[in-house]
């Protein structure tokens, strides 16, 4: 047993290191380190440096124009990138849409889509949920039915992350309403501007706009739009979900996290003492180190049976459980931190444009706090994670 | 031994939750929030008429009520609306301080706080001094017949609706000494007292303050020069009575909402609140939802006692470590329909986790409750 890396590893490690100090823009990741949003065009700029690069696509095949990196690059690469406080790459397009049209697309639809991925082109959004289908994806109405060369689209999706910035969405939709419901559901690929499409902002708890609800009303789909085969539309989804997720434990986010609570700690003081000094405090902050520590050895443990071959299987869903626990937790440490500086509501300072009130730091840690609920809630909620791992392991 | 509230009480509670389930509903109450000054003066005048601000208060200062079970069952019944008025602020805090150290002329601010024609806030927490009640170094000189106040004022809730700011400031003594500490009834049109105001994340309004060369006549100070620090520690005492009973309050309407929603939501083809995995955790809640309202009766009826400082400590632990609890739970069991701003329960999560930001959070409260244990 050998817990540090390779020196090709450690190689790796740095050409990432040294590629970020020069290209990662300092005002980017300062808005990053202070919890700003980035909008739009940051997001896009950022995307469109790592492609320069070739590292946009680091997760793709080769024959893709991908950098195929194994999963142990692929965790050095997402590690610095979150210690960097680089934004975090927008998934839709590049880690969910592409993986599926990569092996079950066509052609036409490889040769079209995927270029304008990584050029930034087109900004994909997931339309799988629904107001009456969330945990139980299956059982989703949006329903495309076939009429002459289009599919009619009718029915709403909702939570749709950052819908409003995107110009093409991927749905699942049922195209035979007979069949038992996993094998009545199409993927389909659909141009948001398209007729009778309409995206309507919902505002998250914290007061930022990042999910939608979208709305279908006689949308016309041309059929080649349509992935794989009609009707095999789960199988291509639940493909995504067993598609090697390094990134899922979210350990560099937590490590730049705990960095960002330590520091906070030092600067603020309770009983005239810095707080990092406070036993209580200080106990707080070294359980979830503990515990980080861990789970990075885990995540690394699965990451390199993962690049001998073996598919992580419920692995992932107890990374997802764990790396959401801690994350949640540190977000909680964050607010701890800065005491009464927490109650000021600053969507001015998280948008960038306004003196902040109190310490910098202290703007956006409650609205993070609340926000990031949402980590235990989407990509399949810890409910559901150990309703996976307990079938798989108890049978049944 | 009687658990029961007093028909005066049990009156109050009864006409002032119906009085908030049929005009504050979530939409009033998010427009309310959105509004320029975070606060309804209709909302407040009914209330005020309805007796809320009065049972704040003794007798003597012109209320009838102002005991501990007083403030909790008015602050109950406002946690359970999610209201943001600034009850604690302009009646706990800025009317207690008055009815307490006042003198006679400074008594009548009493009645038009109770009249709700007044508001008040606490300018008293600074820039550092994080919940450290003794930590103060704006500073309070002298001058002939005047006193000159220096200092900034950090996140003093409900400055901008106020009339008068109290503001404590140093006429002796160290930063921390408890010795030394003015309060004065500062106007807030003073020259010199600048404000940047902004919304708070629960909801309603605060600022930064800055007294730059404020200057107040000597009749402005509130009781005796320098001996301040007992009166703030009396009504920061009540103040976490309210908070705790306002939390607790906030903590019964999330539990119930988690009930209907995983009674009515489907999914699987089934209420999810068939599912064990949420039965129990829903169960869970309940349990310490009741040990939330113990720790508040326990708070509230040793408010006039010896043991109420270990008391109120122990209340203001056991609700942040149950409320951050219950405001989780409920989110995680609703799934992402609680992420969204315009949900009830969005609001009063946001409520029960904001509570820990005033006048300390859960290891703030263990700490004092250990050094009060151990005296
Ligand atoms: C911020 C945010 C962004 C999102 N972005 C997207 C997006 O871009 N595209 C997209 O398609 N979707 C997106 N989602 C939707 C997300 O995937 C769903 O919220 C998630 O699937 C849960 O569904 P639900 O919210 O309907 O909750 P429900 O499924 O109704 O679940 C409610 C509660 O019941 C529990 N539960 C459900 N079934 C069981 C069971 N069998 N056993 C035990 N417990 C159970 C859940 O864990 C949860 O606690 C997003 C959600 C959020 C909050």
């Amino acid at each position: 047993m050998d817990l540090s890396y390779t020196q090709e590893e450690l190689a790796f490690r740095d050409e990432v290191r040294t590629f970020l100090e020069e290209k990662l823009p300092k005002d980017m990741s300062d808005k990053i380190r202070r919890g700003e949003h980035i909008g739009k065009e940051g997001h896009e700029l950022w995307h469109s440096i790592l492609n320069e690069k070739g590292w946009l696509s680091y997760g793709w095949p080769k024959e893709f124009g991908g950098a195929e990196w194994n999963a142990v690059q692929r965790h050095i690469f997402e590690d610095e990138c979150a210690a960097a406080y680089a934004p975090r790459i927008v998934p839709f397009g590049l880690s969910m849409l592409a993986p599926v049209l990569q092996k079950f697309g066509s052609k036409a639809q490889q040769d079209h889509y995927l270029p304008r991925i990584l050029d930034g082109t087109n900004w994909w959004c997931q339309g799988y949920s629904e107001p009456g289908a969330g945990s139980d994806l299956a059982s989703l109405k949006t329903r495309a039915v076939r009429d002459g060369d289009h599919y009619v689209v009718n029915g709403q999706k909702t939570w749709t992350t950052l819908g409003q910035y995107a110009d093409w969405i991927f749905c699942l939709v049922r195209t035979d309403p007979d069949a038992k419901q996993q094998e009545g559901i199409s993927f389909l690929l659909i141009d948001m501007n398209t007729p009778g499409i309409d995206v309507r902002p919902i505002i998250l708890l914290d007061g930022t706009p990042e999910v939608n609800e979208v709305f279908f009303d006689n949308v016309r789909v041309p059929v080649e739009n349509l992935v794989g085969e009609e009707n095999k539309g789960w199988t291509y989804a639940k493909y995504l979900l067993t598609h090697e997720r390094t990134g899922i434990a979210g350990v560099g986010f937590s490590r730049a996290g705990l960095d960002a609570v330590k520091r906070v700690a030092r600067q603020e003081s309770a009983n005239g003492r810095p707080l990092i000094e406070n036993p209580h405090f200080a106990a707080r902050l070294a359980q979830v180190e503990i515990d980080l520590m861990a789970m990075s050895t885990t995540n690394l443990r699965i990451i390199s049976q993962a690049t001998a071959g073996q598919a992580p299987g419920v692995e992932s869903s107890m990374l997802k459980v764990k790396g959401t626990i801690i994350r949640q937790e540190i977000n909680d440490l964050a607010r701890r931190a800065v005491g009464p500086y927490a109650m000021p509501f600053a969507s001015e300072a998280v948008e960038g444009d306004n003196d902040p009130i109190g310490p910098d730091y202290a703007g956006p840690v409650a609205a993070q706090y609340f926000n990031n609920r949402k980590l235990s809630i989407f990509g399949g909620s810890n409910e559901i994670q150990r309703g996976i791992i307990a079938k798989v392991k108890m049978g049944g | 031994m009687d658990f029961n509230l007093t028909e005066e009480r049990q009156m109050l509670q009864d006409t002032l939750r119906r009085f908030l389930s049929e005009r504050y509903t979530t939409t009033e109450r998010n427009a309310i929030i959105d509004s320029d000054t975070g606060l309804s003066t209709e909302i407040w005048g009914e209330l005020a008429e309805l007796g809320v601000i009065g049972a704040l208060f003794t007798e003597d200062q012109g209320g009838f009520g102002g005991a501990g079970f007083d403030i909790s069952t008015v602050f109950e019944e406002l946690g359970r609306a999610g209201v943001v008025e600034p009850f604690l602020d302009t009646a706990i805090l800025g009317g207690g301080l008055i009815a307490a150290l006042g003198n006679d002329a400074q008594q009548g601010f009493v009645e038009d706080v109770i009249g709700g024609s007044l508001h008040l806030a606490l300018a008293h927490g600074e820039p550092a001094s994080r919940y450290d009640l003794s930590r103060v170094e704006t500073t309070a000189k002298a001058d002939g017949d005047d006193i000159v106040i220096e200092g900034r004022k950090a996140v003093v809730i409900n400055a901008e609706a106020a009339g008068y700011l109290i503001v404590s400031a140093r006429e002796g003594g160290g930063p921390f000494s408890l010795d030394g500490i003015s309060l004065f009834l500062v106007p807030a049109e003073a020259s010199g007292l600048t404000m940047q105001g902004y919304p708070m994340m629960s909801g309603g309004r605060a600022a930064e303050v800055t007294l730059d060369n404020v200057r107040v006549s000597a009749s402005a100070r509130l009781g005796a020069e320098g001996a301040g620090f007992q009166a703030l520690t009396d009504v920061v005492a009540r103040a976490n009575v309210a908070l705790a009973a306002e939390a607790m309050g906030a903590m019964e309407s999330a539990t119930e909402l988690t009930r209907e929603y995983l009674m009515t939501r489907k999914q699987f083809g089934r209420p999810i609140g068939t599912f064990q995995a949420l039965a129990h955790r829903f169960s869970d809640l309940l349990i310490e939802l009741e040990q939330a309202r113990s720790a508040v009766t326990n708070a509230a009826g040793h408010l006039d006692s010896d043991d109420r400082d270990r008391q109120i400590a122990a209340a203001r632990n056991l609700i942040a470590r149950t409320g951050r609890l219950v405001a989780e739970e409920a989110i995680q069991m609703h799934g992402g329909i609680a992420m969204t701003q315009e949900y009830e329960l969005a609001h009063i999560a946001k409520r029960i986790v904001m509570t820990d930001h005033r006048f300390g959070d859960a290891d703030y409260h263990l700490e004092r409750f250990i050094g009060l244990s151990a005296a």
